[in-house]
């Protein structure tokens, strides 16, 4: 892997957020918008008290983290389609280019968008509901890193998908993360979940971030079981849709559909 | 390249071919519309797999040195166009980088000056002419000083004057730059004009291979167009056959 070539398709990136309101807005906008909105739905059960617990913290955190990991995932569906948009993957594979490189780039731009988001995102926090998600100490931040990469995960087979099955799929960079959602115990513990969902939730790495980060909220301390399953799960399913994505390439190589991508 | 094949479901569109190409040559590759040259262009660039067969640049095989062959390999198509919604300048840089540049300012004021777009530097792509385009991506097709150049019709849709002024850079990029060029067009005089070795290609077949002038005289024609019709014609041709059929209704 050649860092001048990962950096080339990064500026390329960048370069487009310099000017581009549509963009800026996908990166600012809906954090914001969201934001608000559960920010008052947290403010009117603290203020009444019904939930019994921090109600602030705890969805605050939870929306701050849902929305960093659909920024991780769009990040990478994303850059590619700009790519199939702009007709311009001739252009980049006639380079020396690999599919390794490519990935990394979008990786890489998935970092930025989540440290521009969550920026603002707990900037606004702090100012709007007196949420400082800093004070929660430095115990949030390993389970911010799994969200990312599992975001990666998502959007590099949500690009896959696009890649074998052309743009008619490319509503999956959009939706895909909502899928799982219901699943990932994002507002509620997981054994608010019927049994039978249970099941699908423990298979995923978002529900032990979810888990993990109000551990943290309630104890102060890292729950390192949460971490590591996290992790675990994490790992397996970056390789496998690391595997997949290279199958797919090769297949769209050898029937010739590379440059037909429109 | 070597016994190249390959196949779409079942559907030859490349179907044996091998050749040589002589470094420093412009060697133009002929075929009409559906015969299989782009590809073998594709091939060459690593973009579609062959079925089988080889291909070698400078030696080694594309399969086993991608990276390394394609950093001294370049194409130019006006039928790619680089990213609209780029500045002409974001996009050379974004190339230098790709092809590991080390004076990437140097090498745009360089090559900028060299095709006289210096002033289209900081528009945005997408406001450029057809001509300035073309010049666009001839920049950036020399951005890695390649020894290999692919160009597939570079003067398609240009007025006879600027194709004219084109054909005269590419004819000065080879003097100077030494680059061997592979080179498609449809236009037969200009193929005649600059190219040192025709190869004709129908049907994923060589059909013929050599010198224009000895091509022309070999098939007793006056030039060049009335070969490829020759060649074109001489053989089954489906899209040939269509056109009979609604010239007679």
């Amino acid at each position: 892997m050649k860092w001048h070539r990962i950096q080339g398709i990064l500026m390329r990136h960048l370069y487009l957020y310099q000017r581009s309101l549509p963009r800026l807005m996908d990166i600012f906008y809906w954090p914001v918008f969201n934001l608000f909105l559960w920010g008052f739905i947290s403010t009117f059960i603290d203020k009444f008290n019904i939930a019994g617990f921090n109600a602030i913290t705890v969805l605050l955190c939870a929306v701050i983290f849902w929305e960093l990991f659909g920024y991780s995932q769009h990040a990478v569906s994303i850059s590619f389609l700009e790519e199939v948009w702009e007709k311009n993957f001739l252009n980049l594979f006639v380079t020396p280019l690999t599919v390794n490189e490519f990935i990394a780039s979008s990786f890489l731009l998935g970092f930025i968008r989540i440290l521009m988001a969550g920026s603002v995102m707990a900037g606004l926090a702090f100012l709007l509901y007196h949420f400082n998600i800093f004070t929660l100490g430095f115990f949030l931040i390993p389970f911010v890193l799994n969200l990312l990469m599992f975001g990666w995960t998502i959007g590099l087979v949500s690009t896959a998908l696009i890649l074998r099955f052309g743009t008619s799929a490319q509503v999956l960079a959009f939706g895909f993360t909502a899928m799982f959602q219901p699943f990932s115990a994002v507002f509620y513990p997981v054994s608010a979940l019927p049994d039978s969902v249970q099941f699908i939730a423990y298979l995923l790495p978002s529900t032990y971030v979810f888990e993990g980060m109000r551990s943290v909220i309630a104890t102060g301390h890292l729950s390192l079981e949460n971490f590591l399953l996290a992790v675990g799960t994490n790992l397996v399913y970056l390789l496998l849709a690391f595997w997949y994505f290279h199958r797919m390439f090769a297949l769209v190589k050898e029937k010739g559909l590379l440059m037909k991508l429109d | 390249m070597k016994n190249l094949v390959k196949k779409f479901n079942g559907v030859t569109a490349v179907d044996g071919i091998s050749f040589d190409i002589q470094e420093g040559h412009i060697t133009g590759l002929l075929g009409p519309n559906g015969a299989g040259k782009t590809t073998t262009i594709q091939m060459l660039l690593d973009l579609i797999t062959p079925t089988s067969g080889m291909i070698k640049i400078f030696g080694k095989e594309m399969k086993h040195h991608r990276e390394e062959l394609l950093g001294k390999v370049n194409f130019s198509s006006p039928y790619v166009a680089l990213p609209n919604n780029l500045k002409v300048w974001e996009n050379l840089a974004t190339f230098a980088r790709l092809y590991g540049v080390r004076d990437i300012q140097g090498k745009i004021d360089e090559l900028s000056d060299f095709f006289g777009i210096k002033d289209l530097l900081p528009k945005m792509t997408s406001t450029l002419s057809t001509g300035q385009l073309t010049r666009l991506n001839l920049t950036k097709a020399l951005l890695n000083d390649p020894k290999l150049l692919l160009l597939d019709e570079p003067t398609a849709s240009l007025d006879p004057d600027i194709a004219d002024r084109t054909r005269k850079l590419l004819q000065k990029i080879q003097k100077e730059k030494k680059v061997t060029i592979l080179y498609t067009s449809h236009n037969m005089a200009e193929v005649e004009e600059i190219c040192d070795r025709i190869i004709f290609i129908n049907h994923g077949k060589i059909q013929d291979d050599g010198m224009p002038a000895e091509l022309i005289k070999k098939y007793g024609r006056a030039d060049l167009n009335e070969v490829f019709l020759t060649i074109a014609r001489g053989q089954e041709n489906q899209e040939a056959k269509d056109f009979e059929t609604i010239l007679k209704k």
